[in-house]
């Protein structure tokens, strides 16, 4: 008997009663739940499919590598239910209605994707293997996008009308995420190298950086408006690009955020250093420059890729708040959405956000792996 | 020649090395014993400048060493310290190398040195040149440091407390070869130590301090018959004086004609070995290889020998 498995199941089969999605008669109305026994010709098929994978995931005795393979199949199930259900509820040439994911369809994906985290936690995967899984993965995303098979579900209906929009707002909110990264690691390595050579700057600057963590982030947009206006109209700095709203103050608040992690990973990273290991560096006549180069930096680089992943997943999700500033990214159609009171298009936002951030955290997981293993 | 001259060095108005002066002979081992707190590893780390004296000199070779880059001296000194503190993230061969490599030697020549120190050290090179230091034995890793800080050839190697991390075999074993090693290089050494013992037998000069000041700097022999303090006495041990004397000759210089029963002893071993097989056997005479024997009496005499 699996445990993890029963809990997934349960999950699983309590979506497979509640509706797969909502038929609506246009992007606002709310509309009438269809389960996925009722959504389309096949569908019982299907529903009883995953439910013969949910009910044989509970048993213990399969090898991580079946489970993982049955949670991928149940995945590209629901995935492909959703989007079998949209084409066939839709009524021909009606441009208004909308078929969106309902709450069956949301807790099977979380059954068969928790399922899939469970089978590869267990499967412990090498690293080459963990890449060549995740490119798998991200080539089977690929196809069941590309192929046109989820055209008519109610989100990418958002998508199809505003394709130009979406490409340009996945620039900017990468470019915030990576800019304030670039930033942070910029002015917060050198910082905390400083810190760590001189004791007695510690407490202070961990201290001020512990305070702007703690400033809620519309707190510190609504500081920045009238601070970082103010600045705009000193001569030269709007050329600059400083202005209080947009994605100048957006990028200052991300680097803000991102500072702290980035300097207090990199002091705790050195500080690992053994001392003995720097007392021999020093004593066979290293200066403090190939010190720091040859021996505290690449002893340290494990904690720093940590504060690279912390980064990078924490600005992909705070970059969503920069739409209310006029920052630009997939925040811009998550407040569109919401003042629309359109889901599907708050959907079009927070689920590439999410997306994104699943995928910059696993990368960087394995890029941390590589790091240790290379050192271990 | 390394001249220490009236090195004092003060932490928060407390002297912790006092006014030492001190002169060490090249090609010899120079031990610093006494008990923690008492300044020898200050006093050793104002040589290489990883303490700078709050007044005094160092010299070596006549040249006052605060007047040089601090990155160069150290380069042409070795250094190895009770943790080792091998670079985990490089392999052995490239522990080794790094002074060299600091010195920008052609890498062709790094290699053979490195080879060269391997075998010295007796690590196979085709072995060990491409291990990480968390892949050796504490005792090779320790063998890789002392490696690593004679790979420029220093005319001067610091050691503080080299074998404190390992247990006694491996400690025996280490002195040993350290032994080996320079009177085979001739390198001149002070090694820093709590264990009277092991500056016994490695010392060919001790050096006793005691709150931060040398109490007496002498031949092994005469630290023991003629211990200049009650500090010093107390440190030797009473109960151990007689048998750390005997530890400090060799059978070969006591043997006498005669002839006596049982298996025989190696020449270079010590008295102390042969007291203790004298002990054990139940003997009181020893045979010696290629010839002669030593006796519990001679042995008796040695061992209580009054200074002269």
């Amino acid at each position: 008997m699996s445990r993890p498995g029963v809990l997934f199941a349960l999950l699983g089969i309590a979506g497979l009663f509640l509706p797969l999605v909502h038929l609506r008669p246009n992007r606002i109305v709310p509309g009438e739940g269809i389960t996925l026994t009722a959504g389309f010709a096949t569908g019982p098929l299907i529903a009883v499919g995953l439910a013969a994978i949910l009910i044989a995931g509970c048993l213990g005795r399969w090898s991580p590598g079946l489970r993982t393979a049955a949670a991928l199949l149940g995945l590209v199930g629901v995935i492909s239910s959703l989007g079998l259900a949209a084409g066939h509820l839709l009524p021909k040439g009606n441009g208004l209605a909308r078929v969106a994911p309902a709450s069956g369809f949301w807790l099977l994906l979380a059954a068969f994707a928790f399922m899939l985290a469970d089978g590869l936690t267990r499967l412990r995967p090498s690293v080459a293997a963990s890449w060549l899984i995740l490119a798998g993965v991200l080539v089977l995303a690929a196809a069941l996008l590309g192929s046109g098979m989820l055209a008519q579900v109610s989100v990418m209906r958002e998508y199809a009308t505003r394709r130009g929009p979406f490409l340009a707002e996945t620039q900017t909110h990468l470019a915030l995420a990576f800019g304030s990264l670039g930033l942070a690691l910029a002015v917060g390595l050198p910082l905390g190298v400083a810190i760590y050579l001189t004791a007695r700057a510690r407490g202070p600057v961990l201290t001020v950086l512990n305070i702007v963590q703690t400033i809620p982030s519309l707190a510190l947009f609504g500081i920045m408006i009238p601070l970082l206006g103010w600045i705009a109209t000193l001569p030269g700095a709007d050329r600059l690009g400083v202005s209080g709203i947009g994605s100048f103050p957006a990028l200052i608040a991300l680097f803000l955020y991102a500072l702290l992690p980035v300097v207090s990973n990199t002091l705790s990273g050195l500080q690992g250093v053994p001392l003995p290991v720097r007392e021999a560096a020093l004593g066979l006549g290293m200066t403090r420059g190939q010190l720091l180069a040859q021996v505290l930096i690449p002893l340290a680089l494990p904690s720093l890729l940590a504060a690279v992943r912390i980064v990078l997943v924490q600005n992909i999700g705070l970059a969503v708040i920069a739409g209310l500033i006029g920052g630009g990214g997939f925040g811009t159609f998550v407040f569109q959405g919401l003042n629309q009171t359109a889901m599907d298009l708050v959907l079009l936002g927070a689920l590439p956000t999410i997306a994104l951030a699943l995928l910059a955290g696993i990368v960087m997981d394995l890029l941390l792996g590589m790091s240790r293993g290379a050192q271990a | 020649m390394i001249e220490l001259r009236h090195l004092t060095r003060v932490y928060a108005g407390v002297p912790v090395v006092d006014d030492v002066s001190l002169n060490v002979p090249e090609g010899e081992i120079t031990a610093l014993v006494g008990t923690s707190g008492s300044g020898k590893t200050t006093l050793l780390r104002m040589i290489n400048r990883l303490v700078e004296p709050t007044t005094g000199q160092v010299l070596i070779g006549g040249q006052d060493v605060a007047g040089q880059p601090v990155h160069l001296l150290r380069r042409r000194i070795g250094y190895v310290i009770q943790g080792v503190g091998l670079f985990p993230h490089h392999s052995v061969a490239r522990n080794i190398a790094t002074v060299p490599r600091l010195l920008g030697w052609p890498s062709a020549q790094i290699g053979a040195r490195v080879d060269e120190l391997l075998q010295l050290f007796q690590l196979d090179p085709a072995t060990f040149r491409n291990r990480m230091p968390h892949q050796l034995s504490g005792g090779q890793a320790q063998r890789v440091g002392v490696a690593r800080a004679l790979a420029a050839r220093p005319d001067l190697l610091l050691l503080d407390e080299p074998f404190g991390a390992l247990d006694a075999i491996g400690r025996a074993r280490a002195q040993a070869d350290l032994r080996g090693v320079q009177r085979q290089l001739g390198t001149t050494m002070i090694l820093v130590t709590h264990d009277i013992n092991e500056a016994v037998q490695l010392g060919d000069r001790i050096a006793v301090m005691d709150h931060g000041r040398i109490l007496q700097h002498d031949r092994p022999e005469r630290i023991l018959t003629d211990p200049a303090t009650p500090f010093v006495q107390a440190l030797i041990g009473p109960g151990e004086r007689a048998f750390h004397l005997l530890s400090l000759s060799a059978v070969l210089g006591m043997t006498q004609p005669g002839q006596a029963q049982g298996p025989a002893i190696p020449r270079e071993a010590s008295l102390r070995d042969a007291l203790a097989e004298c002990l054990w056997s139940g003997r009181d005479a020893l045979p010696v290889e290629g010839g002669g024997i030593v006796t519990l009496a001679a042995l008796r005499a040695h061992a209580r020998q009054a200074p002269e």
